[in-house]
């Protein structure tokens, strides 16, 4: 299982900005290691963002975001104390899910 | 009791399979799909072609901050925007990477079209964001210098 997210999300007015560091390696497939074998592409694909179930931010991710991805957009609809949840799926199937609070 | 147990290992190996061979995806869940020909595409022009777009005009609605130089490629801290209305969808390219999109962001309605991120880059290019608003496709381009490349080893 993957390391979780860091959430932050924040109000400044209407407008709540939300920020996620996710803990990925995200392996391009072009990388060699040592022995000179290619490490094989393991990389977030996508990623959505929701606030009360509804989605507030949709994401596709390449091989070329950098290692330990950081991401942050604005959105408009939500007031303090209210949960942004977090969801990536990466390329062997694996998933993970944190949640953020606004503050 | 053996029986049982060779049952359960051959239908985890079976759903296995499946997932490896691309047949059961977990990011079709998901309302954007990721699809493998956009993120495949060499260049701008093929790229906005296999999102559904014809043509790109560059656009002063649209704007990209990153540095002029980046000492180390494997992090490169890339933000874009767009003023123009009804923006939907928007990415971020690297001209001169292996395959161009870093990564593209679907934006619903109430969310700002800003995104912030960081990308890797294998070599001193262009970096374009991409936007769709109106159904048209607008772009801004920077180029970012690059010290170090990110990319292979």
């Amino acid at each position: 299982m993957a390391d979780p997210m860091r959430i932050r999300a924040s109000t400044a007015g209407d407008t709540v900005e939300v920020k996620i560091l996710m803990r990925h390696d995200m392996e391009t497939g072009q990388r060699k290691d040592a022995s000179g074998k290619v490490v094989p592409a393991h990389y977030i694909k996508t990623l959505v963002a929701k606030v009360k179930d509804k989605v507030v931010f949709d994401a596709n991710f390449g091989p070329s975001v950098s290692k330990d991805p950081f991401l942050s957009f604005k959105f408009k609809g939500a007031a303090k104390g209210d949960k942004v949840s977090v969801t990536w799926v990466d390329s062997a199937g694996d998933t993970r899910t944190d949640e953020g609070v606004i503050s | 009791m053996n029986q049982q147990r060779r049952n359960v290992m051959r239908i985890t190996s079976v759903l296995g399979a499946a997932f490896a061979a691309g047949l059961l995806k977990p990011a079709d869940v998901f309302a954007a799909e990721w699809s493998q020909r956009v993120f495949d595409a060499k260049t701008l022009e093929a790229a906005v072609k296999e999102l559904g777009g014809d043509k790109f005009t560059v656009s002063t609605d649209v704007s990209i901050t990153g540095p002029d130089i980046a000492e180390n490629g494997a992090v490169v801290p890339v933000s874009i925007a767009s003023k123009a209305p009804n923006t939907d969808f928007m990415a971020i390219l690297v001209e001169k990477n292996p395959s161009a999109v870093s990564a593209s962001f679907t934006i619903p309605a109430g969310t700002e079209p800003a995104v912030t991120t960081r990308v890797k880059m294998g070599a001193t290019s262009n970096v374009h964001a991409l936007v769709r608003a109106d159904g048209k496709w607008l772009v801004a381009s920077k180029e970012i210098k690059v010290t170090l490349g990110g990319c292979g080893g």
